[in-house]
């Protein structure tokens, strides 16, 4: 708990986490509110209402990344091991905080962004109301999320220990690589389908009826992990990920 | 509380940073750790402090690896590189985190601030500072869990004469207050007037571990001049009647330089033979002239084939220092090309009487 305490009043001693947090909460909000008011709100569903997050999960991996690359930027790094020598507490306590920064974060911002279309929306194609498991997995599912990727950007940040270069690999392993693995003839699809940030992404796909145009349902839809095996996918990578970070890091001279 | 460092050895790819190096350092005074730039002073303390992992050998605080010491800022504080603070974090949260992952209470994250005179700037993030305040606040952070063992790396480096002279009275002070004082220097001159102790390593290599006092005495050993158009007479005299070590003097052929005689007697002696004196000057050599003799070659810098292997690293080595070396006025024997490079390093130099630490540390 002390040691919580301590990467606590690090990230919160600066200034960039409240930017990132201030971002990812506009970006599930800004989206909620084209989704709500575009058309009087005619694409608005349960999942539609959760568009923005998912530029929110990026902002939220870059925040986790410079958690740990600014202690290498600024040399505090070293500081940090001085004072705890067992390189894996500090390790663990930076990941448990964010970790619950991660699922606190991603709760309001999910529920914010529904209850901002729902008020907005004025026809929507099905009605907004959190009725299934499938409806709260698709605004929850996300608290699930957000802690699995920050797992996957502290790793990259301590594996890399650069900013540039580690914001570079969280931003583009999923906004790009991803989805240009799809390109790929004949298995293109398939390995997309299961890479990580695809397969997590399956776990708030939640579509219950009209919400998207057909051809975008079936393509949501076709192949690829289940959602409780996209979220395995997700969270295997976070924790193999996170183990070579470790191993790495207590091997590595500071 | 000691700091002992056991034939500890370092190896970055080819380079080899630290070379079996063994010592110790003892409470109650100041240890200067000297060496020129490269010499592999930060990597040893990185090493103390359990940054770096060792290749071989180890360090040991109180006879306990760093790793295995509880809450470890009370029992060791440090001063590595002043910049080592997040430029947007305010001291006082700089110090209240270190604080709280040690458990000392934030009270003292005041006390220390209060000590090193920021309390009034405590606020204001550290980026801000001038580079003296960012080494009182290091040095806040290195005294925040008020430790017997404190290591300091070139702390004077870029401070106005007034943080130098302040720096100075605080290391002796800590000392004097019973702790153990490890002090990194590539200035000779600053540690003659900080440390009581000397440690003096080149190229990795423990060079010389002695009283500080002892240590210059015996690095300047003064010489004198001679000129004489009878110089070749006079040679011969001096190293009969005096047991005079003569040697030749670059580009003046009828000088020389002769050490191990009184100045008043090598007069005399001429006097005595009827020799004619052009010259007898003391030739008193400075600290710096002295510890670039002694280390040199042992600059990272001067890229000479060291003598790696047949250098016994510590223990039996005689040598005088510097003896084997010409003196070399511009310090040349650091010209980077290794063209004017003295003769290998002695290889260890401790006086007999002085070497307090056995070398296989007791």
């Amino acid at each position: 708990m002390r040691l919580l305490a301590v990467e606590r009043i690090k990230l919160f001693s600066t200034r960039s986490p409240y930017w990132c947090l201030a971002v990812v909460l506009a970006a599930a909000l800004l989206f909620a509110i084209l989704m709500g008011t575009l058309q009087n709100g005619e694409n608005a569903s349960v999942f539609t209402s959760q568009s923005g997050l998912g530029l929110g999960m990026s902002v939220f991996m870059v925040l986790a990344t410079l958690a740990v690359t600014t202690e290498y930027r600024f040399g505090t790094i070293r500081t940090s091991f001085q004072a705890v020598p067992r390189r894996a507490n500090v390790l663990l306590a930076k990941t448990g905080l964010l970790v619950v920064l991660a699922a606190v974060t991603a709760t309001v911002s999910s529920f914010a962004a529904f209850f901002l279309v729902k008020a907005l929306a004025h026809s929507p194609a099905e009605p907004l109301t959190l009725a299934t498991g499938g409806d709260w997995r698709a605004v929850l599912g996300h608290a699930a999320l957000f802690p699995i990727a920050a797992v996957i950007a502290l790793a990259v940040g301590v594996l890399v220990r650069q900013s540039a270069g580690a914001i570079t690999i969280v931003l583009v392993w999923p906004l790009l690589i991803e989805s240009l693995v799809r390109l790929i003839p004949k298995v293109g699809s398939d390995i997309s389908n299961w890479m990580p940030f695809n397969a997590g992404s399956k776990f708030v796909t939640y579509i219950s009826s009209g919400g998207l145009p057909q051809e975008a349902l079936s393509q949501v839809l076709s192949g690829g992990p289940t959602p409780l095996e996209g979220l395995a996918v997700f969270a295997g990578t976070a924790v193999a990920l996170w183990i070579v970070a470790l191993l790495v890091l207590q091997r590595r001279d500071a | 509380m000691t700091i002992e460092v056991r034939d500890l050895t370092k190896v970055y790819g080819k380079t080899l940073a630290v070379d079996h190096l063994s010592f110790e350092v003892r409470p109650g005074m100041v240890t200067g750790f000297l060496g020129p730039n490269g010499a592999g002073k930060s990597t040893t303390m990185r090493m103390i402090l359990g940054l770096d992992r060792p290749t071989s050998g180890r360090s040991l605080i109180d006879g306990k690896p760093y790793h295995d010491l509880h809450d470890p800022l009370t029992r060791v504080g440090s001063l590595l590189d002043a910049n080592w603070v997040h430029p947007n974090r305010s001291a006082r949260a700089h110090l209240r985190w270190m604080a709280r992952s040690n458990g000392l209470p934030t009270s003292r994250v005041d006390e220390v601030l209060e000590l090193v005179g920021l309390h009034d700037v405590a606020g204001k993030s550290a980026g801000q500072y001038s580079l003296g305040m960012k080494q009182r606040l290091g040095l806040a952070g290195a005294l925040l869990g008020d430790p017997g063992v404190l290591l300091f790396d070139e702390p004077v480096n870029g401070l106005d004469p007034e943080g130098i002279l302040w720096i100075r009275t605080l290391m002796r002070n800590l000392a004097a207050q019973g702790r153990t004082v490890l002090v990194s220097s590539h200035l000779l001159s600053e540690m003659a007037l900080t440390a009581d102790h000397l440690v003096v390593i080149g190229r990795g290599r423990l060079i010389a571990d002695a009283p500080t006092a002892e240590f210059i005495s015996a690095a300047t050993r003064s010489t004198v001049r001679v000129r004489s158009p009878r110089i070749t007479e006079l040679v011969p005299l001096l190293q009969a009647q005096l047991a005079a070590t003569v040697e030749p003097v670059d580009g003046a052929p009828d000088a020389a330089t002769v050490s191990g005689a009184a100045i008043d007697r090598i007069g005399e002696a001429a006097a005595a033979a009827g020799i004619a004196l052009h010259e007898l000057s003391p030739q008193n050599g400075s600290l710096e002239q002295a510890f670039i003799e002694l280390t040199a070659g042992s600059a990272e810098f001067a890229s000479h084939p060291g003598p790696s292997g047949t250098a016994p690293s510590a223990g039996q080595g005689p040598s005088v220092p510097g003896r084997a070396a010409q003196w070399s006025p511009d310090g040349s024997t650091l010209a980077p090309d290794g063209s004017a490079v003295a003769p290998p390093t002695p290889d260890a130099y401790q006086p007999a009487a002085a070497r307090h630490t056995a070398p296989e540390g007791n």
